[in-house]
């Protein structure tokens, strides 16, 4: 196992990196998306549960068949992972968006627009702040499930520590081809719990002293 | 307008302006009648004006829609001397300071931001605002080095509340909008709030309105109060003083409850009332000459004074009889309410005294007179003609007028304010 490592290590690192990153853009996009889908929805009770039973369903769609779906239109390599990935990592934080969001207490809403505070800047300067930890919670979540998510990626050819597992399992009983797995494996576990280690260390210097609990 | 009725001193500025409300409906969808029910009615600028009836009778529709936080579905609303009812709901907003229940503070805010919300909006300088957030918290009695960086969880009930009228003043509106503001407080806090509330509008004379439940509420803290039923239909709109001598009605007799005279003798001090004279005599003469003028003046009792003209004992002829000189030693349980106490406080002393009356004292404890049970029977008396005297005052109907107004009822000989001013 060492020697493998110590062969790879370039590699390994390589691929890590480019793990991590794929994820991490892929979570940053998906907030975006999530928060903005969220901010439509939220008003209304019957668009939230519409989008909640929608995150219910997408969760269950299997990543491996949908993967392969997307090669069609996205071809091979960085696009259809960046897809997958970013899709799976909208259902989590879309659905506690708007548990956040609808969860707010009325009573600070109606204050705020008492105060003559405008629709765009009582969502943005009130409600967002208070539904952050939440949405936080979900890109916790998401952070993790993700993680394993872009493993897939390397079926499609696309980058991180995925294709190292894909190779070892091909050949399996072959030379080195359990240190593959298990690095890919690995890997992808000890990044996973370095990114919520920096999403929690995130959420303490963004939530505000007012409402930590 | 008789502001007789109304005496509560003013030493500010008026800087509140009048509203009205011209024949103003809500009809919320789905219902069969209208919340509001083309309700006019016209609040008197710097005036303090409570909004009282059961619950569900559309007292907070009616509040909303003068911020027009519910747009009216009809009507009319004059903010001074401007129509508002088609400007921008958000603009408006700014001009009309809000208070909610618990103060509606935002949590992850710290109080000088909370304060700090409307001004910046309005695109205040930085050196301006901080000012107005010390001023304000000083105004609603907040030590600013203390509160300015706490967040709300890090504040009482009470303490909240306080923050939440500040934030609504922050812009110097002119209008300040309630509802139920001290609803969720203890009593004694809400005692104490409301004392407080009474003191800033002698600061600030904006035009208030406050929504309540509860009546003694509405008695102590306003000019004026407009009794709603069912559709936000105005039973009676009148000075706390006439709405106890003369409630239009049982309607309005069962909302008041039990106690209407008790009720009165909180809106009278004892400053206010002719108090009866006594014998005085100063501490180290000797009895003998207290006797002496006592009997000259045909009295019973005499008052004896410290060198400082305070009151220290109260003595009959007969413990009188069995001294030599006096003392200034103060007497246990003296009977003494200031000249500031209400009426009721006054009678609650003679009463723990069982002496039937009570000293009265000025400022720095000096003796002024006494007042007696009679004394208090007498101004309720007096309080009940006056009211009844005064007729006139702001605009209050429904488009639909009612029979519970009828002008030519029996108990609405001055009531029927609505007439004075219909032209
Ligand atoms: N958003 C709404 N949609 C539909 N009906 C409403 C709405 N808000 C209030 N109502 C109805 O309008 C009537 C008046 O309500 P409002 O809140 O003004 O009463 P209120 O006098 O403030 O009562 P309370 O003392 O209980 O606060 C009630 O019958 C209530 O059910
Ligand atoms: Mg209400």
């Amino acid at each position: 196992m060492a020697d493998f490592l110590g062969s790879r290590f370039d590699q390994i690192a390589f691929a890590s990196w480019q793990h991590l990153s794929l994820v991490v853009q892929c979570l940053l996009l998906a907030t975006a998306i999530a928060i903005a889908v969220a901010a439509v929805v939220y008003r209304s009770r019957p668009l939230s549960s519409v989008a909640n039973t929608v995150t219910a369903i997408g969760l269950t769609i299997p990543a491996f068949a949908l993967v392969g779906l997307l090669v069609a239109p996205f071809g091979f390599g960085v696009p259809p992972a960046l897809a997958v990935v970013t899709f799976f990592a909208i259902l989590p934080i879309l659905r506690n968006a708007i548990v956040g969001l609808t969860g707010i207490n009325q009573s600070v809403v109606e204050s705020a627009r008492g105060l003559g505070m405008s629709r765009s800047s009582i969502f943005l300067r009130v409600e967002l702040p208070l539904a952050w930890p939440v949405i936080l919670g979900g890109i916790r979540v998401s952070a993790q499930m993700v993680m394993g998510i872009a493993a897939i990626a390397a079926y499609v050819l696309g980058p991180g520590l995925g294709g190292f597992i894909f190779s070892g399992l091909s050949r399996l009983g072959g030379a080195n081809s359990l240190e593959s797995v298990l690095t890919g494996v690995i890997g992808v576990v000890v990044l996973a719990l370095l990114l919520d280690l920096l999403l929690v260390g995130l959420g303490r210097l963004t939530t505000p002293r007012g409402i930590r609990v | 307008m008789s502001e007789s009725a109304v005496s509560r001193p003013s030493t500010g500025t008026i800087s509140g302006k009048s509203i009205v409300l011209d024949n103003v409906t809500k009809q919320y969808p789905g219902q069969s009648s209208p919340a509001v029910d083309g309700v006019t009615l016209e609040i008197p600028a710097g005036k303090i004006v409570m909004l009282v009836g059961p619950s569900g009778c559309g007292k907070t529709t009616t509040l909303k829609m003068i911020n027009r936080l519910i747009e009216p579905t009809k009507g009319r609303i004059v903010l001074g001397d401007e129509d508002v009812t088609s400007i921008g709901g958000d603009e408006l907003r700014r001009r009309i300071g809000y208070v909610i229940q618990a103060g509606g503070l935002f949590p992850h805010m710290t109080v000088a931001a909370n304060i700090a919300i409307v001004p910046k909006m309005l695109g205040w300088d930085k050196g301006r605002i901080a000012a107005r957030v010390d001023e304000l918290l000083e105004l609603v009695s907040l030590d600013p080095a203390q509160y300015r960086d706490r967040f709300p969880k890090e504040l009482s009930g009470g303490q909240q509340q306080r923050v939440g009228v500040a934030r609504a003043l922050a812009a110097d509106p002119p209008v300040l909008l309630m509802d139920e503001p001290f609803g969720a407080v203890d009593p004694i806090t809400r005692q104490r709030l409301q004392d407080e509330l009474l003191s800033i509008q002698e600061e600030v004379q904006k035009t208030i309105v406050i929504v309540t439940h509860d009546f003694d509420e509405a008695v102590k803290l306003g000019d004026w109060i407009v009794v709603f039923t069912e559709g936000a239909r105005i039973v009676q709109y009148d000075t706390p003083e006439r709405i106890l001598a003369e409630p239009a009605n049982a309607f309005v007799e069962n909302f008041i409850g039990s106690g209407a005279g008790l009720k009165q003798l909180t809106l009278r001090r004892v400053g206010e009332v002719t108090l009866a004279d006594a014998v005085t005599v100063h501490a180290g003469e000797a009895a003998a000459s207290a006797i002496e003028k006592m009997e000259r003046a045909d009295h019973n009792h005499v008052v004896v004074l410290d060198d400082r003209e305070r009151p220290v004992q109260w003595l009959s002829r007969r413990q009188l009889a069995r001294l030599d000189t006096l003392t200034d030693v103060p007497e246990d349980k003296l009977p003494v309410v200031g000249q500031g106490a209400t009426l009721n406080d006054a009678l609650d002393t003679m009463l723990v005294s069982s002496a039937g009356a009570a000293l009265v004292t000025g400022r720095r404890d000096v003796f002024l007179g006494v007042i007696t049970v009679e004394t208090v029977m007498d101004a309720i008396t007096a309080a009940r003609a006056s009211a009844a005297a005064s007729i006139g005052g702001p605009v209050g109907t429904n488009s639909d007028a009612i029979p519970t107004v009828a002008p030519d009822a029996p108990t609405s000989a001055g009531s029927s304010m609505s007439q004075a001013h219909d032209d």
